[in-house]
């Protein structure tokens, strides 16, 4: 448990101070999890040494953001004000999404054959 | 009453609704029933019905909120376990997450624009296809509303789950691989879940394409919305 919360609070620690260092505008989290992969591949660490931590954390990764979710009430206002906007492009932008995804896909496959 | 500004009392509240929706929404099998959002709803009327503030919640609130980094940390376990299915088709599956991440950070950004939302709206619109711990991070680090695009992601990932797979069809993406990656890219982890209703090869490339979407629109988004001049 002490050796889980070492090494994912050290990656995140080292994406925190690459962050501070650099002013790079790139979550630390994200860096973070990079190093992690990269230290598992390079087997520095293995994967015992996070596992049970890290499979906790991952599947209750929806509870996590229920209290940033509850902000919302502080934006009521803009929300009732941009509502056409905010769904129209949601909506419009998700189907985007999901077809050129497919497609991109399908057609480099093909092409590769 | 007062009591219902005490800490615990709040934090237990969060638990308990969650574990409750999270139960209503296995018994129901309904999609729209998401225990994320049915949560964060029941818990504004709550506060709000009881006079409690936004501050007071937080104090109990940001303990939970705070396990949001490590666990996008964590997500580089099933990354490390999927490096080798990448591998194999490493050049569609990064062009497809490729194109999939600038199409959606431009196609959302010039919709909202183009439909008059403000400027702060349209920063936290911009990273709404992928999972919600990166989508806030990203969201914090343009400028945006971070909760804004907790709840807009929550909704982008219903709006996937129940249409996505209709939509792939209208649009002749017939190739279960492309399909999985699809659901993954654009509808992050709700839509995997989708996916992963279908088979396990299905929701495999789906998560795949959770992670790889979240992590290059992470890397992206602030370059594209300079580049579209918002930055």
């Amino acid at each position: 448990m002490i050796r889980q919360c070492s090494i994912l609070f050290g990656c995140l620690a080292f994406g925190e101070l690459v962050v501070y260092l650099t002013g790079i505008k790139l979550p630390s989290s994200i860096i973070g999890m990079l190093l992690l992969t990269l230290l598992l591949k390079l087997k520095w660490i293995k994967l015992e040494w996070v596992r049970g931590m890290s499979d906790f954390l991952v599947a209750n990764l929806g509870f996590f953001f229920v209290p940033p979710g509850v902000a919302l009430m502080l934006y009521a206002g803009v929300i009732r004000a941009e509502w056409l906007p905010i769904v129209a492009s949601v909506v419009v932008s998700t189907m985007i999404v999901l077809v050129v995804t497919g497609w991109v896909h399908q057609l480099s496959r093909k092409i590769k054959r | 009453m007062d009591f219902f500004n005490n800490t615990f009392f709040l934090l237990a509240l969060t638990f308990g609704l969650y574990f409750l929706a999270r139960w209503l929404q296995k018994r129901t099998g309904w999609l729209l029933l998401n225990p994320i959002l049915l949560t964060i709803a029941l818990l504004i009327l709550f506060l709000k019905a009881a006079g409690v503030s936004y501050e007071t919640y937080q104090e109990g609130g940001h303990l939970i909120e705070f396990w949001l980094k490590p666990a996008v940390v964590a997500l580089g376990v099933p990354l490390y376990l999927q490096l080798e299915a990448i591998k194999k088709q490493l050049l569609p599956i990064l062009l497809s997450q490729l194109a999939g991440c600038v199409a959606g950070v431009v196609s959302v950004v010039l919709t909202a624009q183009w439909l008059g939302a403000s400027k702060a709206v349209i920063l936290s619109l911009a990273s709404k296809s992928v999972t919600t711990p990166i989508a806030m991070e990203v969201t914090k680090s343009v400028g945006g509303i971070p909760s804004l695009s907790a709840a807009v992601v929550v909704c982008v990932g219903l709006f996937g789950a129940i249409f996505g797979f209709k939509v792939l069809h209208l649009g002749h993406v017939e190739s279960p691989i492309a399909q999985g990656l699809s659901m993954g890219t654009a509808s992050h982890a709700v839509g995997t879940s989708t996916a992963m209703g279908v088979s396990h090869t299905y929701g495999a490339y789906a998560s795949l394409g959770l992670t790889l979407n979240g992590i290059l629109t992470a890397l992206l988004t602030p370059t594209i919305l300079e580049l579209l001049g918002l930055l």
